[in-house]
Order: structure tokens, then C-alpha cells, then sequence
């Protein structure tokens, strides 16, 4: 295939996994690497660092689209930024010392999860009556908007939900995705946040998180222009399309979608690991 | 002292930080856009080579010399700076709050937003200007 019509076949597909990241709120990101491994035999290393740029296009992207929403708790995310960002240039050292085939399975398994968790409903925990102390010295506490008003919650946890932010960054820079879902996770389970609070703040923080692992793998020669720039452009028309069809989407059927495909991929990953289709 | 999350005042802080991330993905993507265009025309039926890992020039790897790479028109490099320029959009939302905070006298989180600006200087490389 010579570059043009590859270039014109991976916009296509990054185009795909953008409008279909931002239908279901899902992010494209977990799909570009077994998109690009699996369909065009890219090098796993040039596929992360693709999908990394791609992951800081679209956060950065929608982030406009959240201000408006006035949801997300800045003091909360700069603070979990610490975790995320040291997590990510561990993942990102991580994976220069793996073999590929070990960062396939990982891949398989975390992309099994997002499935899974994208196909689950999610569950709105009861919110907590007391701040935890290092919440209360860090002042998290905050307020969001309601129907009835602005409504005000409190926040714990910080020690489990940095710790799972510091996982969510390792994922981050081992294989080239935001780590939304353990993200949110963090927040809202185990730190007590309203829902589209944790959301609304992962989001915002997903750009920052991607960003310090994009740097490593720039520094060691893993970002190659010509492979990223159809990926960038894809994913970012394809996520700006996917806004404004929004409303007239049926979001839950293409999540459904969205969760078969990935664990179609999850499993396709797993597969090309165990039969050796990695180590070349 | 401001009020603590204050939803009105984050309001106004979010609009700009809004602004300067849409800002920052529009005219990285303008900038790869242009370099794709005059790299596809250039070198669009050569045979693709990205089924091995062999790893960028040192000149595409780090700041000073994608900058070095762009000013001399090199089209693999202006497509480098698009990206490179996305990167630092994020970086730029940090450094931002930590002049947020600095405002509100919030000097607790402006040592934990300044951690993580140096966290991100470090990942990008840049004491290797």
C-alpha cells in the first residue's frame, strides 16, 4: 500500500473511532491501538504514541464543550494531576522495557474491562456526609448544579483515589489511552464525588495525563508525523461530528455496540499475543 | 481569599481555560494539516514503512529541534510542530492555573499545580532546549 491511500484508510478509520468515542462518551483512544496493530500491522510503540495525541485532541477538544456545564472540581484535579502525571511517565518508562507481546495481553485485558464497564449501567453511590481529613485540609469540598439548585458534596478517600489515579497513569502511558474509566472510578467511588462531577473532572484531567506520557515517547523517537497526523485529524473530526449528532443518537444501542467491538478487539489482541503475531 | 470551589468564580476561569484549549487543538490541527497536505503531495506513493519500530531522528525527538526542523520548512518537521504544539496545549491550561491560584493567595495548590507543570517540563524534555 503506498502512503497515500494508507494514510486516507487510517483518517477513515480514526474518523470512526472519534464519532464513536464521543457518541458514548467512551473516548476513541482505547480503539486506535488495536485498530492500527491489528488492521495496518503498525508497530505497537508508533501505534501508542499516535493514539496518545489522539487522546490529548479530543480531551482537550470537548473540554470546551464541559465549561458550560460548570461541573468539574478544579482544586480536585489538579491535586490527582500529581498521581496521574508521575503514573504516566512511569507507564510510559514501563513499556520501553516490556516485550511487546506482555504489552498486548495488558492491552487485551484493559480493553476486556472498558467493555465491560461501558456496557454496565452506571451507579450513582450515595454521597458521603463527612469530608475526610485530608479533604477537609485540602479543601475539596465543593458545590455543582442541580435541577433544584446548586447542591453542595463532600469529599474522602483522597489516599485510595490518588492511588488509583497513580494506576490510571501507569495505564496511561503503558498503552496509549486516557484511563477515563479508572478515573472516574477513583472519583466517584472511592473519593465519594457526584457522578458527572467525576466525569466532568476526568475529562479535564485526561489532556494533562496524556500530555506527560506524549513527551516520553516524543523524547525517544515513538511519534512519527506521518503515521499521527491522519490519526489526529480523524479522530478530531470524527469526535466534532459525533457532538453535534448527539442529540439525535441512540446512545444506548451504540454503546451496546461500542462494547461488542471493543471486546471483539480485546480478544483479537489477546489471540495475536499468545500466537506470536507480536514478536517480530 | 475566594470561596472554596466556588462554582461562579470557577465558571469564569473555566470559560478562559475553554477557550485556550479550543484555541490551542485549532491551530495545532491547522498546522498538521497544512504539513500533511505538502507530505502527502511529496511523498504520497511512496511504500509505507511503519511495520517496524525504527525510531524518529534525534532532530524530530525534542523541542529545540522540531522548532529547528519547522523554521527550515522540513515538511516532516512542520507536521512534528502541529503535534508538538497539541502537547503543549494541555501544559499551557497547567501553567495558567498555577497564576489562577497564585490569585486567589491559594499558595497550597499553587505548589501542587507547579509539581505538576514541572512534572509535564520534564516529561517534554525541556532542560534539553
Amino acid at each position: 500500500m503506498d502512503t497515500l491511500v494508507l494514510t486516507i484508510w487510517i483518517w477513515v478509520g480514526a474518523f470512526v473511532a472519534g464519532l464513536l468515542g464521543s457518541l458514548t462518551g467512551m473516548g476513541g483512544g482505547v480503539v486506535i491501538v488495536p485498530f492500527l496493530t491489528l488492521v495496518f500491522h503498525v508497530d505497537i510503540r508508533y501505534a501508542i504514541g499516535a493514539s496518545l495525541i489522539s487522546v490529548i485532541a479530543t480531551s482537550s477538544g470537548a473540554a470546551a464543550a464541559y465549561v458550560k456545564e460548570g461541573y468539574s472540581n478544579i482544586r480536585v484535579g489538579m491535586f490527582l494531576e500529581v498521581a496521574t502525571t508521575i503514573g504516566a511517565i512511569t507507564g510510559a518508562m514501563i513499556a520501553f522495557r516490556l516485550p511487546i507481546p506482555v504489552i498486548a495481553v495488558i492491552f487485551g485485558i484493559v480493553l476486556l474491562y472498558s467493555a465491560y464497564v461501558s456496557y454496565r449501567q452506571p451507579t450513582e453511590i450515595h454521597a458521603t456526609e463527612k469530608t475526610g481529613p485530608i479533604a477537609a485540609w485540602l479543601r475539596m469540598d465543593g458545590t455543582y448544579p442541580t435541577p433544584e439548585g446548586l447542591k453542595a458534596y463532600r469529599v474522602q478517600g483522597v489516599p485510595l483515589g490518588f492511588s488509583l489515579m497513580y494506576l490510571a497513569g501507569i495505564l496511561s502511558g503503558l498503552l496509549g489511552i486516557g484511563s477515563g474509566a479508572v478515573k472516574v472510578i477513583a472519583m466517584d467511588q472511592a473519593m465519594r464525588l457526584p457522578f458527572k462531577v467525576s466525569t466532568t473532572t476526568s475529562n479535564f484531567m485526561i489532556g494533562v495525563t496524556a500530555a506527560a506520557s506524549a513527551g516520553v515517547y516524543l523524547n525517544r523517537g515513538y511519534i512519527d508525523p506521518g503515521l499521527v497526523m491522519p490519526v489526529m485529524l480523524g479522530v478530531l473530526a470524527g469526535s466534532v461530528t459525533g457532538t453535534f449528532i448527539l442529540a439525535k443518537a441512540r446512545v444506548s444501542l451504540l454503546r451496546t455496540i461500542f462494547s461488542i467491538v471493543v471486546a471483539a478487539l480485546a480478544v483479537e489482541m489477546l489471540v495475536n499475543a499468545f500466537t506470536g503475531r507480536f514478536s517480530h | 481569599m475566594s470561596v472554596p470551589n466556588d462554582p461562579m468564580r470557577d465558571q469564569g476561569v473555566e470559560v478562559i481555560i475553554g477557550t485556550l484549549l479550543r484555541t490551542g487543538v485549532i491551530l495545532a490541527a491547522l498546522v498538521v494539516l497544512a504539513g500533511g497536505i505538502l507530505y502527502l503531495a511529496r511523498n504520497g506513493s511512496t511504500p509505507s514503512q511503519y511495520h517496524t519500530f525504527r525510531g524518529e531522528p534525534s532532530e524530530l525527538r525534542h523541542v529545540g529541534g522540531i522548532l529547528h526542523s519547522a523554521a527550515h520548512l522540513d515538511i516532516r518537521g512542520i507536521m512534528q510542530l502541529g503535534l508538538l504544539l497539541l502537547v503543549a496545549t494541555p501544559v499551557a491550561r497547567v501553567a495558567f492555573t498555577v497564576f489562577v491560584f497564585a490569585y486567589d493567595r491559594d499558595w497550597t495548590y499553587v505548589v501542587v499545580t507547579l509539581v505538576v507543570l514541572l512534572l509535564l517540563l520534564y516529561s517534554l524534555g525541556a532542560w534539553r532546549l
